[in-house]
Parts: C-alpha cells; sequence; structure tokens
C-alpha cells in the first residue's frame, strides 16, 4: 500500500443542475451589477455585483465539492529485492521477489562456480518520499 | 467610486446597508445557535470519507485473503463463507478485578485462540504446507484486524450521527489520522503474509537468524530454534522464532529453558527487537537500553523477568527503531542494514559487560516471516 489513487465521486445529476443554474443566476446578476454600476446606479449595481460575486463563489465552491477527488485506495505492490549470493565467489544477483522466497533459502547455482547460492536479503526498495 | 462602494457594502443608510447589517445579524444568531451544529456535520462528513476508505481497504482485504487461500489452499469447496466467519471472531481477556495469576489466564486464552485458528485454516485450506498455513494465519488476522478497524469507527460515527452528541464525533474525528495510519499498515501486512515477505517486525529475527546461519539448530521451546555460537569468545545461545513462516514463537519458554538448564549461570541477556519510533526518528535507528525487549502482550516478558530476577542476571536490549507501518509492511532497506549495525553493538556490549568464557543468551524477538535461519 505505498499510493493513494484517486477516483471520482459522482454528484447526483439533480444537484448538479440546481448548481449549474444558480451558478447562470450569478453570472447574469455579475453582469446586470456591471451595467447598472456603469450606468450610474451605485447602489443597485453594488447589491448586484454582491450577488453575484457571493454566488459564483458559492456555486463554484459546490461544484468543485461535486467533483472532489476521493481518495480510493488500492492495494499496489512494493518493489522487493531478492539479493542471491554465491557464498564461495562472491557472486550477486539481484532481482524480484518471487513467492516462496526467503532469507538463507538454498537456490539455484552460482553461474560461474556451480555452487549453489543463498538468499542473502529480501527488502523493499524505499521510494524518495517515503524516506523520513 | 471606491467610498461610495464601500458604503454602499458595508454601511450607511443605503437600503443596501440595511439589508447587509440585516445579512450580519442573521449570520450571527445563526451561528450563535448553530455553530457546534455546523461544525459537528463537517466532522461527520470528514468521519464519512475516512468510513468510505476504511471500507474499501476491508474489502479489499477480503478478496485478498479469499484469492489466496484458493490459490495456495486448494480448498475443495468456496471458502467465503468460512472466510467471512472467520473473520468476526472475537476473543475476551480475562476478567481482571483480581489480577493475581492474569498473566497465565491471558497465556491460555491466546494459546486456545491460536490453536482455534490454526485449526480453522487447515479446514479451509487443506492443502497448504506448515509455512504456508501460518502465513494465511497471520493474512487471516491482518483481514481481521481491518474489519475491526471499520466495524468500531462506523460504529461511532452511527452512534454520532444518531445521538448528534459533539463529543462522540469529536473523539473519533480526532483519532482519524492514526486510525487511517494504522489500517494502511495493516493493508500493506496483508500483502507481505501473503508472498511470505519478511516484515519490520522481524528486524530481531533477522539478527539472530544471521548469528546463527550455518549453525546446528535445536528446538529449544514451541516454535522457537536455538543455536550455540561462539562470539567474542563467548557462549552465545541464540535463538529466534522458527522461520520461514509467519511464526512469534514463546521466547520466554526458551529463554527461561536455557536459563534453567545452565543452573542460572548466564552472564547477561540480550534482547533485540524492533521498537516504535517517535515521530523525527529515522527509521533503522538503533538504541541501547536495559530491560527485557519482548513486544507483544506482555506474558514473553512477564516469564523472562521473573527468571532473571530470581537468578539476578542483567539484562539488556537493543532496540531497531521503526514504526507501526514499517513493523508490519515488507522490511525496508534501512531496517535490513540496521541489522548488521546491531550485531556490531551486540558484540561490543558482549566486550564491555562479560567475561571470556562466559554463557550469555541473545534473543531475537519478532515474526519470522520470510527468515530462514
Amino acid at each position: 500500500m505505498n499510493e493513494e489513487e484517486t477516483v471520482t465521486k459522482r454528484a447526483s445529476l439533480l444537484l448538479v443542475a440546481i448548481v449549474l443554474v444558480f451558478l447562470a443566476l450569478s453570472v447574469a446578476s455579475f453582469y446586470y451589477g456591471i451595467k447598472a454600476y456603469s450606468g450610474g446606479n451605485m447602489d443597485y449595481g453594488s447589491l448586484l455585483l454582491l450577488i453575484g460575486f457571493s454566488g459564483l463563489a458559492v456555486s463554484t465552491y459546490m461544484l468543485l465539492q461535486t467533483r472532489r477527488k476521493m481518495p480510493g485506495i488500492i492495494f499496489k505492490p512494493y518493489q522487493i529485492a531478492t539479493t542471491m549470493l554465491c557464498q564461495k565467489c562472491g557472486f550477486k544477483n539481484i532481482r524480484e521477489f518471487e513467492r516462496g522466497d526467503y532469507i538463507f533459502k538454498e537456490v539455484e547455482e552460482c553461474p560461474k562456480c556451480k555452487e549453489k547460492m543463498t538468499i542473502a536479503s529480501i527488502y523493499r526498495e524505499t521510494e524518495e518520499k517515503e524516506k523520513d | 467610486m471606491l467610498p461610495q462602494v464601500s458604503q454602499g457594502l458595508f454601511g450607511g443608510d443605503s437600503i443596501i446597508g440595511w439589508i447587509l447589517q440585516i445579512v450580519w445579524l442573521l449570520f450571527f444568531v445563526v451561528f450563535m445557535f448553530y455553530g457546534t451544529r455546523i461544525q459537528m456535520y463537517v466532522m461527520l462528513r470528514e468521519v464519512q470519507s475516512s468510513l468510505l476508505r476504511l471500507k474499501l481497504l476491508r474489502d479489499e482485504g477480503r478478496k485478498m485473503a479469499i484469492s489466496t487461500i484458493k490459490e495456495t489452499g486448494k480448498p475443495p469447496s468456496d471458502p467465503t463463507e468460512q472466510i467471512d466467519r472467520f473473520l468476526e471472531y472475537v476473543t475476551f481477556t480475562p476478567e481482571s478485578m483480581d489480577p493475581a495469576g492474569i498473566v497465565w489466564k491471558l497465556e491460555h486464552i491466546l494459546d486456545v485462540r491460536e490453536l482455534r485458528f490454526k485449526d480453522e485454516v487447515r479446514l479451509i485450506a487443506p492443502q497448504a504446507d506448515e509455512s504456508q498455513t501460518r502465513n494465511l494465519e497471520f493474512t487471516l488476522e491482518a483481514a481481521l484486524t481491518l474489519n475491526m478497524i471499520y466495524k468500531v469507527t462506523r460504529h461511532y460515527y452511527e452512534l454520532g450521527k444518531k445521538t448528534l452528541s459533539l463529543y462522540t464525533i469529536m473523539q473519533i474525528q480526532m483519532i482519524l489520522p492514526l486510525i487511517m495510519k494504522m489500517a494502511k499498515a495493516y493493508a500493506s501486512a496483508l500483502r507481505a503474509f501473503t508472498y511470505g515477505q519478511p516484515i519490520g517486525d522481524g528486524a530481531g529475527a533477522l539478527v539472530a537468524a544471521k548469528l546463527m546461519n550455518k549453525r546446528r539448530k535445536t528446538k529449544i521451546a514451541k516454535d522457537m530454534v536455538m543455536a550455540k555460537v561462539p562470539i567474542e569468545g563467548r557462549t552465545a545461545y541464540v535463538l529466534k522464532a522458527e522461520g520461514p513462516g509467519a511464526n512469534l514463537g514463546k521466547p520466554g519458554d526458551a529463554v527461561n529453558r536455557i536459563i534453567e538448564e545452565n543452573e542460572g549461570k548466564i552472564s547477561t541477556i540480550i534482547a533485540i527487537d524492533a521498537a516504535q519510533k517517535l515521530e523525527g526518528e529515522k527509521p533503522g535507528e538503533i538504541a541501547e537500553g536495559v530491560g527485557v525487549a519482548i513486544g507483544g502482550p506482555g506474558i514473553e516478558q512477564f516469564k523472562v523477568e521473573e527468571t532473571v530476577l530470581k537468578y539476578k542476571i542483567p539484562v539488556n536490549a537493543v532496540i531497531i527503531k521503526e514504526d507501526i507501518g514499517d513493523a508490519v509492511s515488507p522490511i525496508r532497506k534501512e531496517i535490513f542494514d540496521a541489522a548488521d549495525t546491531a550485531i556490531e553493538r551486540i558484540k561490543r556490549l558482549l566486550l564491555e559487560r562479560t567475561k571470556k568464557g562466559d554463557s550469555v543468551i541473545i534473543a531475537g524477538i519478532g515474526n519470522t516471516i520470510g527468515i530462514g535461519q
């Protein structure tokens, strides 16, 4: 478990539709606010701008919430390295961990001196972000 | 223009000013009466999202346990029902109103539990060999723990929702990061147990395995092996749980037997175990100390303490630091490399604390999964 994968959470269509309508109304309010403001109607313009701005903020937030990435968790295997060592000539071979491997298990013959090699180490490679 | 806007927005005698003042007042009233409730809903939402993740972990764990058992155990029929029943097992600890003798009662209960688990696994997975049976036992144990974590968290969430009690919800919300950390650790433990990979908790066993490698081993207690190893002119009785299957053994019984066989003539005991690191410390750091470094429910530690007190034997500890996540997930390189440093520390301890010709006990504590001897 060394990584989190993201899956998108599904929101109900009705909710998304309501938020979109709210967003459209906010944009309209914002537009009319600017129009009123530039037309000299300061009070009315400010009110519409305020409503438009708040509406935009709220609806954007809600839209982001509905599309929010919900971290799901998957079982992603670690990279486990098995090191085989020849006790006689010191030949080393590193490969990926295989089921049945264990430390000090006798494995295949050494390609150099034909002596049986043993598993000297099994460990997981630590990712940079994992290091403390 | 700016003063006009600010006056329009934040006060003044205009209609907007009035509206805004009413809005502010409403906000104030709402937050005064419903602030706690709003906070509670925010917390509940947070717990709910974590609960969803815990459920994913639990379900994945269950699936993994089922597929591993099908793969290695070759059961004659579908084991899903039996596994689901297994995931609901509960253990009752002994009553502690009269604590005298509670250690032995607890040991008995844990022995019965272990036996029951083993029998169940043998029934579900008849084709698995001894080592695989042990690994499957621990796989199911990890899946069971994930199930328990999920169910307890769900209990507090539902209780909080039902009672709308801020304190019930707060309790679970505050410890949520720790719960999630633990759940993730057990989820990675599942894979390690499934494949039989060495885990961080086995650091102590790894040290003992390195010391006893290529020596003649004898079985000294239940699931425990021992080898007589000459180190720096001393005779060291090196012991560990029998690997490579997942195994903790009974180090307390093994140490006591060696002490009794030597009539108490043991110069020192050195226990090596993985220990919880503090935040900020590096995994694989080594610390020395005194005392019986045997983790777990405390039974084995108690047994050794009783005997060393009888013979007044000094007890030393060498600990390899790691966090809970590292302890149950595949051993990381830093911890693996720390085993050699621990051996150097043991040799130094022997030179400083004992004389030539002395007999010592070196106990490698921890789960020996993926570690032979």
